[in-house]
């Protein structure tokens, strides 16, 4: 995960509540230091719970619960369960760390998406082989690779709408 | 039931039916804006279940599906299914309201309000999961005309749980490893598995053991790949390196052994074709070895169908549906042993 204002790494994860409302920040060392947020580098634990997935989320967070099926973030951590759809837009973070886990690492769909026919396989498999390498070029901070490869996948997204029939089947993609 | 389908001998391994006993294919899916099976009330679990069965009604599926009320029927019933594989175990010990639709030769399956809102399955004998994905692909797109399925952007399709996210796509294949858990090779099977990101589980899947040398496998990941990009993976690189071990365990053993194979398996079909009491482990031990048997080509007496329907038709629910009536522990021993000579004799 990137900082929200640059484009390091970011090693501080933090939600914070206000007024009903949760936010979440992710910055690098050098910001969280600005935000006199300390170092996580200096405190060992933050580290290993940052290394086995598990991101440090203040105590007050367990107050929230989803508003569309009342699932709290404690309830969610014991089942291993989320509670619905929206969960994983409310509990974001945890959702996503409890991803990554179970999927050993994955974090992006690139199979099919609603609505997709069979007409749409092939542009579905350059989809993936794109997303793929946009993973990889981040991850070792290729980040002109990762530009031509983000709008290769615009380019790819954008001719949704274009008829396709590769594969001939009668059916309204 | 795979007594009923027709597998002509020189098909066996074609299909690579001498090791893979079937496959299978799933798709997970959930309903947006309702809450998933495990946070629902009754009633909520209801009006789900209402939704999804009016929905399969409106979509016409293939093969003249039927519904099954999970909480109407009988307890022996709900075990018949399980035992069958049509439902989970999980989804047959359940108390909320629930269901399954099941099609007419019992091939597809889609359970309502199992750990996800739908789970649709197909099953088919052999190395087939490439045609079952095609058959419960074709489901899920004709109820996704009809069924608002939660779907997250980056995600993809959502689950319960994270394990299934993505394209809530998995793929499974019971295969029978007899020789592979004679030379001990096993283990390695499952270290290779482990890094594979494959789950091995029993004959009843999660939990179960596995008797019988069946070992069900699927994939684990389910999320950062396209269907077909797992499948593929899963029936052209996976599945053929572990039957090509088990087929060469197998003509190893006859190199170094045949004499003791052939005592050992004509033991068996001898000890099944004669006893008048038979427990279920003892029982699923001895056809694993007579399976062998007749793979190895040492029986040629003996139909590989009805083999593979007798691991099935020996269960607890299915000699009580036999008998129609509760059995005694002792009375299960001699149904048990009356079914299995009949299919055999
Ligand atoms: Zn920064
Ligand atoms: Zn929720």
């Amino acid at each position: 995960m990137k900082c929200d204002r640059c484009n390091r790494p970011a090693i501080v994860h933090q939600i914070i509540i206000s007024g009903g409302q949760h936010k979440e920040v992710h910055l690098c060392e050098k910001h969280a230091q600005e935000a006199g947020i300390p170092n996580p580098g200096k405190q060992p634990i933050n580290k290993m719970l940052e290394k086995i997935g598990t991101i440090a989320v203040p105590l007050k967070a367990t107050s929230v619960s989803c508003p569309q099926c009342g699932s709290t973030l404690a309830q969610i951590r014991q089942s291993g369960l989320l509670g619905c759809d929206q969960c994983y837009d409310v509990f974001d973070q945890l959702a996503h760390s409890m991803v990554e886990r179970a999927q050993h690492g994955a974090t992006q769909h690139s199979g099919r998406q609603p609505g997709q026919g069979p007409a749409d396989r092939a542009r579905q498999h350059e989809r993936s082989r794109l997303l793929r390498a946009l993973d990889d070029a981040v991850r070792s901070e290729q980040y002109e690779r990762a530009a031509k490869l983000k709008h290769q996948l615009a380019d790819l997204n954008h001719s949704k709408d274009v008829p396709d029939d590769n594969d001939g089947a009668g059916e309204s993609a | 039931m795979s007594a009923d389908v027709p597998s002509p001998d020189d098909q066996i391994f074609e299909l690579e039916a001498d090791v893979v006993l079937t496959s299978r294919a799933r798709i997970a899916r959930n309903l947006s804006g309702s809450p998933f099976v495990h946070r629902s009330d009754p009633e909520q679990c209801q009006t789900v279940a209402e939704e999804i069965r009016t929905a399969a009604e409106c979509v016409d599926l293939p093969g003249s599906p039927v519904w099954i009320d999970l909480a109407e029927i009988s307890n022996r019933h709900r075990r018949v299914l399980y035992e069958r594989h049509i439902i989970s175990r999980q989804h047959a010990e359940g108390h909320h309201p629930r269901g399954v639709i099941v099609d007419e030769d019992e091939t597809t399956s889609i359970m309502v309000n199992e750990e996800d809102h739908v789970r649709m399955h197909t099953i088919a004998q052999g190395l087939q999961t490439d045609h079952c994905f095609d058959q419960v692909r074709d489901i899920d797109r004709s109820l996704e005309t009809k069924l608002p399925w939660a779907f997250h952007q980056r995600l993809g399709y959502l689950a319960a749980c994270p394990s299934n996210v993505g394209t809530g796509v998995r793929f499974s294949a019971m295969l029978h490893l007899p020789a592979l858990s004679l030379t001990g090779d096993l283990k390695k099977v499952q270290n290779a598995a482990n890094d594979l990101k494959l789950a091995v589980r029993g004959y009843y899947g999660e939990g179960s053991e596995s008797s019988g040398n069946f070992f069900q496998v699927s994939n684990q990941v389910t999320l950062g790949c396209s269907e077909e990009e797992l499948l593929e993976q899963f029936q052209q690189v996976i599945l053929p390196g572990i039957i090509q071990y088990e087929r060469s365990a197998r003509r190893a053993l006859l190199r170094q052994d045949r004499v003791g194979i052939e005592d050992r398996v004509r033991r068996d079909i001898a000890v099944l074709r004669s006893a008048r009491l038979i427990k279920v482990d003892e029982c699923m031990r001895r056809l694993s070895t007579v399976r062998l048997g007749v793979c190895l080509g040492i029986l040629d007496d003996v139909d590989l169908r009805h083999i593979n329907s007798l691991f099935v038709l020996i269960q607890p629910g299915h000699l009580h549906e036999r008998v129609g009536d509760a059995l005694s522990p002792r009375e299960a021993l001699v149904t048990r042993a009356d079914t299995v000579r009949e299919m055999l004799a």
